[in-house]
């Protein structure tokens, strides 16, 4: 039952900080930090981060370089679609063994990249350090370097070693550096400008992006290449050409956004396509930013359209959902901030949520759009959302894998908003299939069965 | 059989094994009231709970020492020791298995001493603490698994008064087939320990709540009284020497060792269902004659089909060795036996089974995916047998794949999925013969046209 009259405690006393509910603590959340050890966060590694964001690079191989475990753990671990070259999906490790961890690891780095490129020929190698990598010192800015010059190819560092920060945004800086290293143009190259854009912090999970493309081709604007959803080693080199930057995932691709708009002089928007009307407000910031008429006129008509579309789907679930309480766990408050806006679309209320990765700015604005008496977590762990999901009589709850089976345990349903999903969320389709998957899992008939014990009394 | 023991490349491409404290993670959920937690940095700990929530479809909670670059420099000391009371205050467990990551290893924490340290300085009573010693580069998760399980036994195995229980050491199969194993024993009639039981803390029945720690598990008396049973099962002929829970008992209690194959298939089943009459259990009573009946009779009736499978049968050594006699002895000669982790026994132990083929079977150890892809293709293998590494066989080869072993992330149920004693070796044909029927059902229409007829639909016969 709802817990009104008081603030909510953590099961840890060092997390009382962690933990505020809106509109009744006025001091301000503690966030960005590292893990409390024990605490059982549900955050990654700086590897992890890294990962994430590089890996839907299609045409590259991305070698980890470290014992086992970094590289069985993310093999294919996104549902990043390419429309070509399918290179990304093989897991390379340099596997280092016992003996490669005392004598160090260099020469089998090297055998390996070699052996890769004799292989396949890639455009480019991405080398992860992982943990052990950066404990052992070895020196894979000089490996890469020398193997870079040796094949022409280009051969990028991403120093990623996990226990630089239990936070992933210091794997996603690792990845915008590497980024940025692979799209600078080489001496004497230069890049022409066009009125293409670049959509960064996009992954393409379920071919998101090309939905995205699809609207934008109707307004008659072209995508240059994506940051780094379906993407090739070449795309990404003429990304310097475009003549604007979107950035949805801010987390993963703020800082390369700014770097961008330093280095090539590219401005750049804030864009959300996750929702009916997140995905009617970009198209439209976009247009503007295009200052064409011709432009505006077909983004409004695709608006007008679609909106169409979606609004008797809505109307149709929220009667159902209104009324509802959710929950969000999710990894960064770009993801929390846009599914809080499609819930209470709706209908639903938001009663418990957080991140694993917000900053002090992104719990502001996640406190501003929820309701009074909503609790708010900054790296929460299994024991607080149990607890909160039961005090706050949550009926469904929006999060990655690891919460899904607690939420399940629990009779409550579950929303999948994670890296892995196979289903796009993105654009008018995806709202609509969004809405639906709320509504098959907070109106399960599961649930009402499954509580039910026909054999209590018999028991005693 | 054609032997192929070590790689030949040096880059793992598709690993076919995980890392080490992954599988001590599974064996320290086979004891009662007890948490995992990982040495090392905040990733490691949260990426095995990924792969174990997904296979098991079970929330996993493992604690971790969350390591960062300043512990990384000045040791982990301090961190686990605030893991440890954190555990302790959220958990309340009764048990605390410490697993080293490759981190904590090279950094070379001594994890004994800090335990000893923590045990001095606070009062945590009962509480066992049991550090082992699982880096990622020293093995795969099967390594990982036994290692944890001799470590626990060695924790708790006191000199203890002989009785007449038998000790039953599994190694990574699934909380059904753990389920199975046990009915098994009580229809035999006979006293035991199963270590480690993770049948109920893996597979938990819906109930409303969610317990922190589940039920379930080998209590702690039971395991310490391990070392007075009258004999040790333990299903781990490729289990290293070094690593063996059965050996350590025997070697340190007199215990007697008796190692069988994974009870899958008809001759690995009435060895296990011998092996338990033998040892003073009661006669196989007549259901039991019933469930080995109905097994020879799916097998006579699917016997020409099974004839036809080429399999591709790869996982963990104890897994594919079983797996591959119970192919054998269905007239399936496999076309690949592989692992990915290197394994000295296995080889010798398929030798024998395998010399008598009128077809070659390639054996791999240390493979990586791409090794096995490219031994199937060349070998024609018409069925993939294993986890979900193997999806690519399906997805790129058109292999059909039949889900088995450890992780299994691409169907639901990896938890459920049953293959030991005579009705999960049933459940197993079944499935095995049905994805060659419906492989063969879905295919041979095209395949006899496109061999026997031209573009034209005539005979593309020579006049």
């Amino acid at each position: 039952m709802e817990n009104e009259c008081s603030v909510p405690t953590a099961c840890i006393d060092e997390r009382q900080f962690s933990i505020v509910t809106t509109g009744k603590n006025k001091s301000r959340i503690h966030c960005a930090d590292d893990s409390l050890a024990g605490a059982v966060s549900q955050r990654a590694c700086v590897y992890s981060g890294a990962r994430v964001v590089l890996n839907p690079v299609t045409d590259a191989v991305h070698l980890v370089h470290g014992p086992i475990g970094c590289a069985a753990y993310t093999w294919d671990i996104r549902g990043s679609l390419s429309s070509g070259p399918e290179m990304f999906r093989q897991s390379f490790s340099t596997d280092l063994k016992e003996r490669d961890v005392v004598f160090g690891g260099e020469k089998k780095l090297v055998a390996c990249i070699d052996e890769v490129v004799g292989k396949y020929h890639p455009p480019a190698i991405f080398v992860y350090a992982t943990c052990v990598v950066g404990l052992i010192g070895d020196d894979i800015v000089a490996v890469c370097k020398e193997a870079s010059g040796r094949h022409g190819i280009d051969v990028i560092p991403v120093e990623s070693s996990g226990f630089l920060s239990g936070n992933k945004i210091v794997g996603y800086r690792a990845a915008g550096e590497a980024l940025l290293k692979l799209i600078r143009p080489k001496d004497g190259e230069t890049v022409e400008k066009t009125r293409k854009l670049n959509f960064l912090g996009e992954y393409n999970l379920g071919g998101e992006k090309w939905l995205v493309e699809r609207y934008l081709r109707e307004m008659g604007i072209e995508i240059n290449v994506a940051f780094t959803g379906d993407s090739t080693v070449a795309a990404l080199k003429r990304a310097p050409g475009a003549c604007l930057n979107l950035v949805q995932c801010s987390g993963s691709m703020h800082w390369v956004a700014m770097n961008l708009e330093k280095e090539y002089g590219t401005p750049y928007i804030d864009v959300n396509f996750f929702g009916a009307a997140n995905t009617a407000e970009s198209l439209r910031r976009i247009a503007r930013f295009y200052g064409d008429e011709e432009i505006v006129r077909r983004t409004e008509a695709l608006i007008e359209r679609e909106m169409e579309r979606v609004r008797p789907v809505v109307e149709k679930y929220r009667a159902r959902l209104a009324g509802k309480r959710a929950a969000i766990y999710v990894g960064g408050a770009f993801k929390a901030l846009a599914i809080i806006r499609q819930l209470q679309e709706l209908g639903m209320e938001v009663v418990f949520t957080g991140t694993q990765t917000g900053k002090q700015e992104d719990y502001e604005q996640i406190g501003a759009i929820v309701s009074e008496g909503t609790v708010v977590i900054d790296d929460a762990n299994p024991a607080e959302i149990e607890k909160f999901l039961l005090e706050k009589d949550v009926d469904m709850m929006a999060g990655g894998v690891k919460e899904r089976f607690l939420a399940h345990k629990l009779g409550i349903g579950f929303v999948d908003h994670n890296h892995d999903r196979k289903d796009g969320l993105a654009g008018f389709d995806g709202a609509i299939r969004f809405a639906r998957e709320v509504y098959a899992t907070t109106c399960s008939p599961v649930w009402e069965r499954v509580k039910k014990n026909p054999f209590e009394e018999a028991e005693g | 059989m054609t032997e192929t023991t070590s790689r030949a490349k040096q880059v793992n491409e598709n690993q076919c094994h995980m890392c080490m404290p992954l599988g001590g993670v599974l064996a320290l959920r086979g004891v009662e009231d007890s948490i995992a937690l990982v040495h090392g940095s905040q990733g490691c700990s949260t990426y095995m709970r990924l792969a174990n929530v997904e296979h098991f479809n079970e929330p996993i909670d493992i604690a971790s020492s969350s390591l960062n670059e300043k512990q990384a420099i000045f040791g982990g000391e301090a961190n686990l020791r605030i893991a440890l009371d954190n555990v302790i205050r959220v958990y309340r467990p009764k048990v605390i298995g410490i697993l080293t990551s490759c981190l904590s290893e090279t950094m070379g924490d001594d994890v004994g001493r800090f335990v000893e340290t923590y045990r001095r300085d606070r009062e945590i009573g009962e509480i066992e603490i049991i550090p082992v010693s699982t880096p990622s580069y020293g093995g795969t998760h099967t390594e990982g698994f036994w290692a944890t399980t001799r470590a626990v036994i060695a924790h708790y195995a006191r000199p203890a008064e002989r009785h007449r229980g038998i000790n039953v050491i599994v190694p990574n199969i699934s909380p059904a087939d753990i389920r199975e194993i046990k009915r098994l024993l009580d229809l035999m009639g006979l006293e035991y320990t199963l270590l480690p039981d993770y049948s109920l803390t893996l597979d938990r029945p819906f109930g409303g709540r969610y317990t922190k720690i589940a039920p379930g598990g080998t209590p702690a008396a039971a395991i310490a009284r391990m070392s007075g049973a009258r004999a040790t099962i333990q299903f781990g002929l490729t289990c290293p020497d070094s690593l063996s829970p059965g050996r350590f008992l025997k070697e340190r209690f007199g215990v007697p060792l008796i190692d069988l194959p994974l009870p899958i298939g008809l001759e690995n089943t009435d060895l296990f269902v011998g092996t338990l009459k033998d040892l003073g259990g009661r006669p196989v009573p007549a259901s039991l004659v019933l469930e080995r009946g109905w097994l020879c009779d799916a097998m006579a009736d699917a016997h020409k089909i099974n004839a036809a499978a080429r399999p591709v049968v790869y996982g963990e050594p104890e897994l594919i060795y079983a797996l591959a006699k119970f192919c054998l002895e269905n007239g399936s000669v496999p076309a690949v036996i592989a692992s990915g982790t290197q394994n000295s026994a296995l080889s010798a132990l398929l030798r024998p089974l395998l010399q008598d083929a009128l077809e070659e079977t390639i054996v791999l150890e240390e493979a990586d995916f791409v090794t096995i892809e490219d031994a199937a293709v060349r070998t024609s293998a018409n069925l993939a047998v294993g986890h979900s590494g193997g999806r690519y066989l399906t997805e790129r080869q058109g292999i059909p794949g039949l889900r088995v072993g450890y992780p299994v992330h691409d169907r639901v149920g990896g938890q459920r999925i049953l293959s030991v004693g005579y009705t999960g070796t049933l459940a197993f044909l079944d499935r095995f013969t049905n994805t060659l029927l419906e492989a063969k059902y879905g295919s041979y229409r095209r395949l006899r046209r496109e061999e026997l007829l031209n573009e034209r639909g005539e005979s593309n016969a020579k006049a």
